[in-house]
This record gives structure tokens, C-alpha cells and sequence, in this order.
């Protein structure tokens, strides 16, 4: 996997006023966490009795793995698929899931109420729980992710560990992990690459699963048993449209390779992929008779309107002209338009479409969660500047030694598809 | 294309979606084949809340800021809280007695102790079991608090501590569990209940019980017995002399809760055949596509070294 890539870390500085406006976003989530802790869910949140779930599990878990898809998805496509041309994406975007995987056990410590206790399934297996499920294949990926992280952080520290002040005593035994994992995981990383895959299948669709236990209470345009699948195709299709998404946001601020004809090419697949699932959505409300559930006007149908025509039909007809696909402006709109329909769509799931029983009022998050929510965001796009700059993530700009063997390919993928 | 067929083709189209409810049938599962119950006799109860009291007392839960012989609680319906795991609720349904006065039925409301219970498949870690005696049972040992119950919950019972910053616990009537452990024990509402309102015993001589009732007075009762099977039937029974959708009660259905998740659950997850069977057939996928020069990785290896 590794030698194809002209990945290099960036030299730019890193404090720069992006850099300080995610760091003003995060200093109110911080304020708030601490309140969290100190008065209760109660202080911060408008969780209640009849709203258990806010837009932390929605948006910081269940959002937020979803659009890590692109981890494995890439993964899948370069190094299970064969399709090497898209390697140069493979690295950030596995950056960008294992941030986004990294943050799905902080957002949890911070909305359980007994954080301390986050590590019990661990002991208490619970195999009947779909949550319990999820958890075990979030923890394991989370860790696949790690490993498979490994060889970026060893391909640049390698030989020059030299950790500051009183660290610099593991400087020897940092120094021999890296050699160690430098030359065994090449060998091994199929292993891995394959139980990623695996693993985000299970999770991805085990997300869904979730809500089929509250077949009273989900609103039945979204419950349906077909529910896994429909989140674990969403997943997967939403993962080019973020590879794409984060590469616009990078090239923005970055000086980083034009990768527009590696992004068009990606997003063929997210045509076909987008095609599917929005088939699947359309027959799944028909064949089970919700489809009449649309003619009520009331704010779950219109929410189900927008998250299908807005998020998946007109991306995806955008999507099938070529011209679209072509240019950086076009693919970037496709793209931002198919991620606010995967995040209405989990949101329509665990906050929208969920009623409860003898619920007085509805749900909406309080400035706290946002404010939280908000932070961790900035948290990851943070952390995410600040490894580009010091670990061989992208590719920057003047540094192409392998973008003909690259262009080769692609113009091979691009003739097929002519 | 009925239901069934179009699960199974769907299901056949994502081989990766791992998820289909044809795949698994399921065993039976396991529920408590003689638990106890309680049976709550609608038409008799008077709402002196009593079993309120009770309750409060036994489990040592906080005093109330209303009195329990205050009456104006009934002005308004309320749900079981953290502080009070059962609520006695007035309706009136427009029913007038010979002096043309409406008369009020009162409806107490706690856990109805499921004979499959959502909120024990839903738990991560099994701090919610439920007991052969037919108590669903609150470990708080092993909770996390991640409220899964809470959206599980049909009947929306599990109460939950959300002023508390660090040991919050699910909150939620627990049958009297370490009462009704013991020999000839009582939950506390079904001991104190003044006109034998709230009748404890096996469930099944409950059912017995309570379908006697309804044919010996087939003009105080109306035919049905809440609980026998909603959502594949609960410990606590009620019978009624007017309609249950009337009086608060949630028209469910018959199946257990917990039945669909479980089903495609366990159908994923027998012997993890769909996920090795993915990893197979992604590392056949893999090897055959292979790069066919093998002498590229280690001539990276040789760039590098």
C-alpha cells in the first residue's frame, strides 16, 4: 500500500486564522461540557423523558460515523477493488474516519450519563442489544483504523523519533514500535483492510437496526425492516460525496494537488450507488403502503420530501451529466448536496420521525448541544489541519512524481465510462 | 410484489446489507413461562392513592411535592417520574352515575413488567434482566446510561436522572422485587390497596381471574383484558368498564417488541456467517485482482531502505 503515493506533509504554517477561528469554536463546547459535568444532562441539554436521544447520538454518533464512510469505501475501492488510481484519496479520507471514529467514544462520555462506566459492554455482553453490537464493531474499527494509520505515522518518523523533553526517554522504544510496525504491517494489512470493510458494513447497517425497536414510535415513513440496509447503503454511498467534500474544503486552504480528475471518476460510482438506495427508498414506502404518509402536510413528510428529492434525486441527476462530474464547482455542490441528505436522513430517523408516547413537547437542541456539537466539529477539523501538516496525508502541489502512472489509469477508468 | 418477496429481494440485491428478517425465523424466545402478575381491577379502584404512598415508602423515594391526600394532582395527567414510580391518573369518559354526576375512573400507571421486554433486548450491557418471577430488574452496577430502554420502552416508563452529573440512574417501578423474592411478599401498592383494587398472584391465575370477572359481570366490565397481549402480554393486567384507548391506554400491537431487531439481529450473527462470508468474499475479490507484478511492493521496499 504504501511507496504509490506522493503524499507528503505539508509545509505551511499551522497557525493561521482558520486555524484560531476552530479554536474560538471549540472554547464554548468546552464551557458547556463542563457545565454537563457539573450540573447533569438536566443543565446543559433539552433531553427528556420522552426524548432520550438528542442531537448527540444523531448528530456526534450516528451523523458522524455515517460520514466516516469514506474510510472504508475508499479502502475498499483501492485496495480491495484493485482500482490503485484512487489511492491518493485512500490517505485522507482514512484520516478523516478515524477522527471521525476517534470522536464517537468522546461525543458518548459527554451524553451518558455515567461516562466513567463507557468501558462495561466490554465485560457485559449484551448479544440481543443491536447497541451492543454496534459499540463492539465501532470499538474494533476504531482500532483498524489505527493500525491502518500506522504506516503514515511510520513512513515520516521513522529513524527520526525525537519526542520533546522528559518524553524523549521513549524515544527508543517509540522508535522500535514504528520499525517493527514498518516492516511487519505491509505484509498484513490485507488483514485489516478486509475487517475494515467488514466491520463498517456491520455497523453502518447495525445503526439502523437500532430503531427497529421502537416499531410504535418510529414515524412509519422511516420504520421499516429493510431499515440496516437502507442505512448501510446510504453509508456507502455517501462516502465519495465526502472524500470529495473534505478535499474542496483542503484545496481551499491548502496548497494541495488538483485531484478533480481523481474526484470525477470517484463520483461515477456515487451515481450508481445514489441510484440504488434512492430506488430502494422510493419501492421500500411503496411495497409497504407508508407511501400515503406523504400527502399529510405535516413536518415529517416535508422532512422526508427533502431528504429524498433534495438529497438523493437531485444529486443524483446532477450527478449523471458528464459536465457536472467535470468541474470542481459542480461535483463540490453533488457533493454537499448528498451529505445534508444523508445527515436529514439520520436526523429524520432519531430525532424527527420519533415520537413518543405522552410526549408534551417536541425535541429541539438546546445552545449547549449545539454549542458541543459545534465544537467537536471544529475539534476534528483541527486535529485533521494539524496532521496534514506534519504527516504525509495529501499530496501537495508540485510534488507529482506518480501522477502519470495515476493519469494513466484513470484514463482508463474514464474510458469506460464513455 | 407482497411484503415478503420484496424483503427477500432486497435482501438478495444488497449481499453486503446482511439484513434480512426472512433469513432468520428465530427461535421462540425465552419468557418467563409462571411469573407473577398484577391484576388491577379499574372499576374498583377509588383514587385515594394509597398505593402511591406505598410505593414512595418502599422504596425510599423522596416526599412528593403534593401531599398524597391532596386531590388537585388529578387536574392534570401525570406519567411516572424519578421521584415516583406510579401515578394514580383521573379520567372522565362522560359517564354519569343515576344523580347525573360524571363519574371518574382512575388508572394507576407503573411499569407493566413486559413478558418480552423491549428494554431489556435494547440494553448494551444487560442491566435491565428480566426475572423468572416476572420482574424486569434494574441493575444499576452495570448501567451506562445510555437511555437505549428509554426509546425501547412501548408503554415510555423508564424515568431517567438527568439533574444527576456523574451516578444517574434509569428509575422505574421494580415490581417490589426483593418483597415479591420472598415468600408471601406483596409489592408495596398491591398490600395497601384499601378495596383490593390491585390483586397479586401467578399471572396466570390473574388471567383466569380477571376473564371470571368480565363473564360474571358482563354489564361492569368490557370485554378485554389490557396486557394479556399487548406486545406479547405483560405481568400487569388491567380490566376496565370503559374502553382502555379512553383512559390513557396505548393501542399496541400483539407482537413482542423486541421481535423484528432481534430476528435480522440474530440472522446476521449465527455463527457471524454474513460477516465472514463478506470477508471471504472480499479477500477472494481482493486476491484475484491483485496486482500481477509481485515484484512492486518490494521494490518500494527497496526505494525506502
Amino acid at each position: 500500500m504504501s511507496g504509490r503515493h506522493a503524499a507528503a506533509p505539508l509545509s505551511v504554517p499551522l497557525w493561521t486564522p482558520g486555524v484560531f477561528v476552530l479554536i474560538a469554536l471549540m472554547i464554548p463546547g468546552f464551557v458547556f461540557i463542563l457545565a454537563r459535568f457539573i450540573g447533569g444532562l438536566a443543565a446543559v441539554t433539552n433531553l427528556s423523558q420522552t426524548s432520550p436521544w438528542g442531537i448527540w447520538v444523531a448528530i456526534d454518533v450516528a451523523t458522524g460515523v455515517a460520514l466516516a464512510a469514506g474510510g472504508f469505501t475508499t479502502a475498499a475501492l483501492a485496495h480491495v477493488f484493485g482500482r490503485h488510481a484512487y489511492e491518493t484519496v485512500t490517505r485522507p479520507a482514512l484520516l478523516t474516519a478515524m477522527l471521525g471514529y476517534t470522536f464517537v467514544p468522546i461525543a458518548l462520555m459527554i451524553d451518558i450519563g455515567r461516562s466513567w462506566a463507557i468501558w462495561h459492554p466490554i465485560i457485559y455482553w449484551q448479544g440481543n442489544s443491536v447497541l451492543f453490537e454496534v459499540a463492539m464493531c465501532v470499538v474494533l474499527y476504531t482500532n483498524v483504523l489505527y493500525i491502518e494509520f500506522l504506516p503514515i505515522v511510520a513512513e515520516r518518523y521513522k529513524d527520526r523519533v525525537r519526542l520533546p523533553g522528559p518524553l524523549s526517554i521513549l524515544n527508543g522504544i517509540v522508535e522500535k514500535f514504528l520499525q517493527v510496525a514498518d516492516r511487519t504491517l505491509d505484509r498484513v494489512m490485507w488483514v485489516f483492510i478486509l475487517a475494515g470493510v467488514v466491520l463498517s458494513c456491520m455497523h453502518q447497517s447495525g445503526l439502523g437496526s437500532l430503531m427497529l425497536i421502537a416499531p410504535t414510535k418510529l414515524h412509519p415513513l422511516w420504520y421499516t425492516p429493510i431499515l440496516p440496509l437502507l442505512f448501510l447503503l446510504s453509508a456507502i454511498a455517501v462516502g465519495f460525496p465526502m472524500v470529495i467534500f473534505e478535499n474542496a474544503l483542503a484545496s481551499a486552504s491548502l496548497p494541495i494537488e488538483d485531484e478533480t480528475p481523481v474526484l470525477s471518476a470517484l463520483s461515477r460510482y456515487t451515481v450508481i450507488l445514489l441510484g440504488v438506495y434512492g430506488i430502494l427508498k422510493v419501492a421500500d414506502i411503496v411495497v409497504r403502503g407508508a407511501a400515503g404518509y406523504l400527502l399529510e402536510a405535516r413536518v415529517e413528510s416535508f422532512s422526508f420530501l427533502v431528504e429524498l428529492l433534495v438529497g438523493v434525486f437531485l444529486p443524483f441527476f446532477l450527478l449523471l451529466k458528464p459536465s457536472v462530474r467535470k468541474s470542481r464547482r459542480g461535483l463540490f455542490i453533488s457533493a454537499c448536496l448528498i451529505i445534508f441528505g444523508v445527515v436529514l436522513n439520520r436526523l429524520n430517523v432519531f430525532l424527527v420521525g420519533f415520537q413518543s408516547p405522552y410526549a408534551e413537547k417536541g425535541y429541539f437542541p438546546s445552545i449547549g448541544e449545539l454549542a458541543v456539537t459545534t465544537a467537536l466539529i471544529a475539534a476534528i477539523m483541527f486535529l485533521y489541519r494539524l496532521l496534514v501538516t506534519y504527516l504525509p496525508v495529501l499530496t501537495p502541489r508540485n510534488h507529482s512524481h506518480t501522477t502519470t502512472a495515476c493519469d494513466g489509469a484513470l484514463l482508463q477508468e474514464g474510458r469506460a465510462e464513455s | 410484489m407482497n411484503r415478503r418477496a420484496f424483503l427477500k429481494w432486497a435482501a438478495a440485491g444488497g449481499a453486503a446489507a446482511l439484513g434480512s428478517p426472512t433469513i432468520a425465523a428465530g427461535a421462540p424466545r425465552k419468557v418467563p413461562d409462571d411469573p407473577y402478575g398484577c391484576l388491577v381491577d379499574l372499576t374498583r379502584c377509588v383514587g385515594c392513592r394509597k398505593c402511591e404512598q406505598a410505593c414512595n415508602r418502599v422504596n425510599n423515594l423522596p416526599p412528593p411535592s403534593t401531599p398524597f391526600d391532596d386531590l388537585v394532582v388529578f387536574d392534570r395527567h401525570r406519567r411516572p417520574s424519578p421521584e415516583a414510580f406510579t401515578v394514580v391518573n383521573r379520567y372522565h369518559t362522560g359517564r354519569r352515575d343515576d344523580r347525573g354526576q360524571l363519574v371518574p375512573t382512575f388508572v394507576k400507571v407503573q411499569c407493566m413488567h413486559c413478558q418480552d421486554p423491549a428494554c431489556v433486548s435494547a440494553c448494551i450491557v444487560g442491566a435491565l434482566t428480566k426475572k423468572t418471577n416476572g420482574a424486569v430488574h434494574y441493575d444499576v452496577s452495570k448501567c451506562i446510561g445510555c437511555r437505549y430502554c428509554m426509546v425501547a420502552c412501548p408503554f415510555q416508563i423508564p424515568q431517567y436522572e438527568y439533574t444527576d452529573p456523574i451516578t444517574p440512574r434509569v428509575r422505574k417501578c421494580t415490581f417490589c422485587f426483593e418483597r415479591i423474592s420472598q415468600e408471601g411478599g406483596l409489592p408495596g401498592c398491591a398490600a395497601i390497596c384499601p378495596v383490593e383494587a390491585i390483586t397479586f398472584g401467578k399471572r396466570n391465575v390473574l388471567l383466569d381471574l380477571a376473564k371470571k370477572r368480565i363473564q360474571e359481570n358482563p354489564t361492569r366490565y368490557i370485554d378485554s383484558i389490557y396486557g394479556a397481549t399487548e406486545v406479547g402480554g405483560t405481568s400487569w393486567l388491567y380490566i376496565s368498564g370503559e374502553p382502555f384507548e379512553r383512559l390513557g391506554f396505548l393501542t399496541l400491537p400483539s407482537k413482542p417488541i423486541p421481535q423484528t431487531a432481534e430476528a435480522i439481529q440474530h440472522g446476521i450473527f449465527k455463527y457471524f456467517w454474513a460477516p465472514l462470508t463478506l470477508y471471504g468474499l472480499l479477500g477472494a475479490i481482493m486476491y484475484s485482482v491483485r496486482p500481477k507484478t509481485p515484484s512492486r511492493i518490494s521494490d518500494d521496499k527497496g526505494d525506502q531502505s
